[in-house]
């Protein structure tokens, strides 16, 4: 091939095949092979972990508890409150409920009655509104005796089905998509006319509640860092036959089950726990004046910042290895302090670990439960505890998503701003 | 340069020694003294104390036994950043996270000196070791040897009296080495800085310093400039360790009047220097450089004693061949000859007579 030809055209093989077609070709059965190899893992990260988790975040905009029943063993699925959908649809937002509204509600119970879906419509509307459960099943119960003029029937029912807030939930309720869930996450409610507003201040629990989880994250994270560096700066600077001995130490806790740590702390730190039988034991204190260690933040964040050491420890172990003594040699013989060294030199090579010990430890500690829930008593609960309450005891789980979605979209906020800040290139765990 | 009145000694090893588990002393009893300006290599293998010696010095190891002065004054018990001795390590130590300028100016920060004063000492710095456009550059984005340059610029910049150099060289490739050899004693001479260097590689040691300790096993085996040092070692080690070297073992025979008769194994005679003997009858370890046997026994002075050898193998090397011979059972006796026009060409097999002259051969001890 002549340099002029060179130049102009693509460059080719020996034999004129365009040489990037020819690479393409010679390089496409070795990352066959390659993504063969991945497949199994992309296949069961898929399934079992995005999978899962687009599912939560759709079912946190979406829950058709009020428009939709299926059966459990036909699998049937038959529309609910039809006509007061439609009724919805043909007023607008505010319009105060009217016989032909109360007459809607009257046919829909019956098929409600029918397919005994009372329980499921009237769970979704007391997710909005509370005591409407019971309004809906006792309505279904009696779908059969209700006649014209409905309103009048209703109202002898229970005069609560007046209430403009029931007929707002019932409107919220009646789309399948709602941002409702995220709203009651962060302690907002939609008014009658639709507008958000706070709920009441004795019912606000969600935003508390995320503000001492990051609160609480962020000291444990802060804790953990203080108490790691110096044992990993231990562990990289003693010889190895030294090194490896304490670093067993360090990952003993990754041997020992969470539950059994977290119970030992109970043993401990509990008013009659050693910690306390040993302070007043020494005369330290008063036996009227045992501490309260557990149940409580302190429980929390003491069992919680000993659980997380290692995340912290590790990071900033395996930054701190390879950091030449040199280094600090270098500063020290070019005149600096030993603290001057330490501050200018050792310490802002050791920063990538910091950050990836803490954005590890800080993600970890934002989304604990066990812990919490067992040593932290109503004071030291996290939101985590919160999720798990609406999964398994009031069964909002559409609540239950919402939340997590939430904590989820702070952790990414973090995790961008990390980047922002320190690059997410000099993250290093190990 | 070799002999230094004590008034004008820079540096002082005063009976210095250095254990570090209190079982094994990895220094034993050195007593060294460095006038000013003078450029002093440690030479010696690994693990014969040479570093310790220069850590002792910067201040990083303390020593166990005896007194380390600078400039008349005991520094001992002064931490190292109170010296004022700038280092080059082996590995460079640049600080990764600075740019070279903040790596040259950090020892000047340290010192409080203002920034404009901080950046013409930098720049200076810099435009000394040809470096001054890579200001702005990381450590990371250099070659191995300029970062090297880097690494004697910053400890240069804050005008240190002393500067001491561990290995500097070791990680570069042997052309650049021989460059950083000549720029680096350009510099110290220049600046007329009193360096101590640490190698374990003998043609930087000869071809860099003023004077050369030779270490062994924690003591200085000789103490000398290089040429002493290569032509007249005091004992089989130093002999041994610089440059390239034939030993043969044997008997003194006779000895007076500064030269001594040497029994080979095999029964001839040979002719030597008493260095390390002193009385017929004693064990010796007889050395002769390879470039100083003679196969042209007109050179020879008159009475010299003559051996015969054969020629085992014959290396063409371009400036110079090299012949192996076995000579009284030792297969390992290595001539050198220039490349002249009228050398004549060995074959291996043949048997040719070598002679030295008596100076040339030096009757060490046994070991």
């Amino acid at each position: 091939m002549t340099a002029e030809t060179g130049a102009q055209d693509a460059l080719v093989t020996a034999d004129g095949k365009p040489l990037k077609a020819a690479l393409r070709a010679a390089q496409a059965r070795s990352k066959r092979r390659a993504f063969y190899l991945v497949a199994p893992l992309l296949v069961f990260i898929l399934l079992t972990f995005v999978a899962p988790i687009l599912q939560m975040l759709h079912q946190s905009i979406h829950n058709d508890g009020f428009t939709m029943h299926e059966d459990v063993i036909s699998h049937e699925r038959t529309p609910l409150m039809v006509n007061l959908r439609q009724w919805f649809d043909e007023n607008p937002r505010g319009t105060a409920p009217d016989e032909a509204a109360y007459a809607a509600i009257a046919a829909d119970l019956l098929v409600l009655r029918e397919v005994k879906a009372g329980g499921q419509v009237g769970t979704r509307v007391n997710y909005e509104r509370s005591r409407s459960r019971s309004m809906f099943t006792k309505a279904v119960r009696r779908a059969e005796r209700l006649e014209p003029p409905f309103e009048a029937a209703f109202m002898d029912l229970d005069e609560d089905w007046a209430d403009p807030e029931l007929w707002a939930a019932m409107r919220s309720s009646a789309s399948a998509y709602t941002m409702n869930f995220y709203l009651a996450a962060i302690d907002k409610v939609r008014a009658p006319d639709g507008s958000i507003t706070n709920v009441d201040e004795d019912r606000a629990l969600y935003k508390k509640l995320f503000g001492r989880t990051l609160v609480l994250s962020l000291l444990i994270t802060f804790l953990t860092f203080v108490l790691a560096y110096p044992i990993a700066h231990l562990l990289a600077t003693l010889p190895l036959r030294y090194s490896n001995l304490l670093m067993i130490f360090v990952l003993l806790p990754f041997w020992t089950s969470l539950l059994v740590r977290t119970t030992s702390w109970m043993v401990l730190l509990q008013s009659q726990g050693v910690l306390n039988d040993a302070l007043v034991g020494s005369g330290i204190l008063a036996d009227e004046n045992r501490v309260q260690l557990m149940y409580n933040q302190a429980g929390t964040v003491i069992a919680m910042t000993h659980i997380l050491l290692p995340f912290m420890v590790l990071p900033l172990y395996s930054v701190m290895r390879p950091i030449n003594p040199s280094y600090v040699r270098a500063a020290r013989s070019l005149g600096a302090t030993s603290w001057t060294a330490f501050r200018r030199i050792y310490f802002p090579q050791t920063v990538p670990g910091i950050g990836a010990g803490a954005l590890l430890v800080f993600i970890l500690a934002v989304g604990y439960y066990i812990t919490p829930a067992l040593v932290g008593g109503a004071d030291g609960t996290l939101i985590s505890n919160l999720i798990a309450y609406h999964m398994t005891g009031s069964l909002n789980w559409s609540l239950a998503a919402a939340l997590a979605g939430m904590l989820l979209i702070g952790i990414l906020i973090l995790y961008w701003l990390y980047d922002l800040l320190v690059g997410i290139d000099n993250l290093k765990l190990g | 340069m070799t002999d230094n009145g004590q008034a004008e000694a820079f540096v002082e090893f005063d009976r210095v020694q250095k254990s570090y588990d209190g079982e094994v002393l990895v220094v034993k009893d050195l007593n060294l003294s460095m006038p000013k300006g003078e450029f002093l290599t440690m030479l010696g293998p690994s693990g014969s104390g040479k570093t310790t010696c220069l850590m002792m010095l910067a201040g990083f190891e303390t020593a166990t036994h005896g007194e380390i002065r600078l400039n008349g004054q005991e520094i001992n018990n002064i931490p190292p950043h109170k010296r004022g001795i700038g280092m080059v390590f082996q590995n460079y130590a640049l600080f990764p996270h600075m740019t070279v300028n903040e790596n040259l100016a950090f020892p000047l920060e340290v010192r409080g000196m203002g920034k404009s004063e901080r950046e013409a000492a930098v720049k200076r710095a810099l435009d000394m070791v040809q470096m001054g456009e890579f200001g702005n550059r990381r450590p990371a984005q250099l070659s191995g040897g300029q970062q090297q340059r880097i690494a004697l610029a910053r400890a240069l910049v804050f005008q240190p009296e002393l500067v001491l150099m561990d290995e500097p060289l070791g990680a570069l490739d042997k052309q650049l080495r021989e460059h950083m050899q000549f720029e680096i004693t350009r510099l110290a001479h220049e600046l007329g800085i009193t360096t101590v260097y640490v190698t374990h590689d003998q043609t930087e040691a000869l071809t860099m310093s003023d004077r050369v300790a030779v270490f062994n096993d924690g003591r200085i085996q000789q103490l000398a400039p290089p040429d002493q040092l290569y032509e007249q070692p005091d004992n089989s080690f130093v002999a041994q360790f610089i440059g390239e070297n034939n030993t043969l073992d044997g008997v003194v025979s006779e000895i007076g009047n500064g030269t001594a008769l040497v029994k080979l194994s095999d029964g001839s005679v040979i002719d030597a220097t008493p260095v390390n003997v002193s009385h017929a009858g004693e064990q010796t370890r007889v050395s002769i450089r390879p470039e100083r046997v003679e196969f042209d026994m007109s050179r020879l002075p008159e009475g010299a004693h003559t051996l015969k050898a054969e020629v085992k193998e014959f290396v063409y090397m371009g400036d110079i061949f090299r012949t192996r011979l076995s000579v009284a059972g030792n297969d390992d006796f290595i001539v050198k000859t220039r490349n002249a026009a009228d050398q004549v060409r060995l074959t291996p097999g043949q048997t040719v007579e070598i002679g030295w002259k008596p100076e040339d051969c030096r009757a060490l001890d046994a070991d």
